[in-house]
């Protein structure tokens, strides 16, 4: 079996050999191997990210220190809405070129987002509580993000309520893809409505308009975030693919190799 | 094509007409929630009449919502949708003319209610008017925008709870516009601008909606 295996991969292209990680089989020992580095990535970044924005970074001379909750709220928020479109282009690839992997992806990432989406608005209310005055106020941007919530919840709830997974993942795509136009209102809602919420104070065409400290506190987060969410939709999508394809020959043969 | 798609509309008309408590119950539910906002709220004439344009579209917005079952119900469990699904007619085009004899039966008439309403509320010619006109774009939207969520919960247990689910959201845009238009001062550049960007959304709705709910109903189906 080993001799057959390494003949194709010298005889195909180097996309080809890519390629095979979209069969659940190729894929799960990759997914296995990651995951663990993702999550000892994630504390580790965690940890240094935490320690600049609490003790390094300096007191916002208007905010004091209510500010650092951004150290949590900006990365999260920014990947509520990542994780959306991540979901929607994979559900896409599943709908179109009709590969499980991608359609388990999709369900995969659905519950890491709406987490994000929750934590981006429950930590977006504690700073408006000090900053604002209030816990929630009816702005643009805020709105939006509820209703990605909302989104999120009705794509996990349709595809829990369909009992054949391939129409599940073919249903729950046809959502993904219709509400992906919530996502550039929620970006770009600072700008076209003059709304409470401050606009992005970190942009790739101009300099950042806050101190060294708390921008490398908040990238440092963004990437122990990152690593998280890619760790904990791995893990879930192991867990799908070893649940979906439990009758197939390999599960067991995998199974047994990995304990 | 145009005659294939006078004949869904026609043929959905026949049978709404044939069975009216159906048509009945969505317009007897609007009034009720329209009824029950001043029995929450308390019958001071100057609240009601500020809070009259934003209750009354969300009773239309719940009523349409409520309406969406029989959109594509009756079709699937007599069998109808699955021979319509064969047709050699664009399927997109079949549901473009379901949902626009949808709305015919159960978003205009809540559009010709709206007066009635208005009047309960306390509101002038003027705002009534303008109350209907937002109306009369954004129901046909919320038709368009439905009918994907009700072709995906097709056959789906806990479809009725699951439909709102998933267009409640979707119609956010619609009602935010819609109620916008009708609470701005008639004539103003609010009102405009509000009803400009309910017909955009209404224009987009009816550009891409149908071929959604197609391809939805495909995936129902196989």
């Amino acid at each position: 079996m080993s001799s057959i295996g390494t003949i194709i991969d010298e005889r195909r292209p180097r996309a080809a050999s890519l390629l095979r990680y979209a069969s659940p089989q190729t894929a799960l020992p990759l997914v296995e191997r990651a995951i663990p580095w993702l999550h000892g990535a994630a504390a580790l970044l965690a940890l240094a990210g935490l320690y600049i924005g609490v003790l390094l970074a300096p007191t916002d001379f208007q905010q004091g220190d209510a500010y650092r909750i951004i150290f949590v709220h900006v990365p999260a928020a920014w990947l509520s809405m990542l994780i959306y479109v991540a979901m929607a282009f994979w559900a896409g690839v599943g709908l179109v070129l009709n590969t499980r992997l991608s359609a388990m992806m999709a369900s995969a990432l659905a519950p890491t987002g709406a987490l994000f989406t929750f934590l981006a608005l429950w930590t977006g209310a504690l700073w408006g509580k000090p900053t604002w005055g209030a816990w929630w106020v009816w702005d643009a941007r805020l709105t939006s993000e509820l209703l990605l919530l909302f989104l999120y919840i009705g794509f996990m709830a349709l595809q829990a309520a369909i009992p054949d997974p391939r129409r599940a993942d073919r249903a729950g795509a046809v959502v993904a893809l219709v509400g992906v136009v919530n996502v550039p209102v929620i970006y770009f809602s600072v700008q076209w409505w003059n709304t409470l919420h401050q606009g992005a104070s970190v942009s790739l065409r101009s300099a950042p308009s806050m101190a060294t400290p708390m921008l490398l506190g908040m990238l440092v987060m963004t990437l122990a975030l990152w690593a998280y969410a890619i760790g904990a939709v791995l893990q879930r999508l192991r867990a799908i693919v070893l649940e979906r394809e439990r009758h197939a020959a390999w599960v067991p043969r995998h199974l047994g190799a990995s304990a | 094509m145009l005659n294939a798609l006078l004949h869904v509309i026609r043929r959905d008309l026949l049978l709404a007409f044939r069975r009216r408590t159906d048509v009945m119950g969505t317009l007897v539910f609007f009034c009720i929630v329209g009824a029950l906002f001043p029995l929450g709220v308390g019958p001071e004439p100057e609240l009601l009449r500020t809070l009259a344009p934003g209750a009354l579209w969300v009773a239309a917005l719940l009523a349409s919502t409520l309406a969406l079952q029989r959109l594509f119900g009756a079709d699937h469990a007599d069998g109808t949708l699955e021979q319509l699904l064969l047709s050699p007619e664009p399927l997109a085009l079949i549901v473009a003319g379901k949902v626009v004899a949808h709305w015919l039966i159960s978003g205009l008439p809540l559009v010709l209610l709206t007066p009635l309403l208005a009047l309960q509320f306390g509101l002038d010619a003027g705002a009534t008017i303008a109350l209907a006109l937002s109306l009369l774009i954004g129901t046909p939207a919320l038709s368009l925008v439905g009918a994907i969520g009700a072709a995906l919960t097709l056959d789906v247990r806990g479809g009725g709870v699951l439909v709102a689910l998933l267009v409640l959201p979707l119609s956010a845009p619609v009602l935010i516009f819609g109620a916008g238009a009708a609470v701005a001062e008639t004539g103003s550049t609010l009102a405009d601008a509000n009803l400009l960007l309910l017909c955009g959304l209404l224009a987009a709705a009816a550009a891409l909606a149908p071929w959604a709910t197609a391809s939805a109903l495909r995936i129902s189906l196989e």
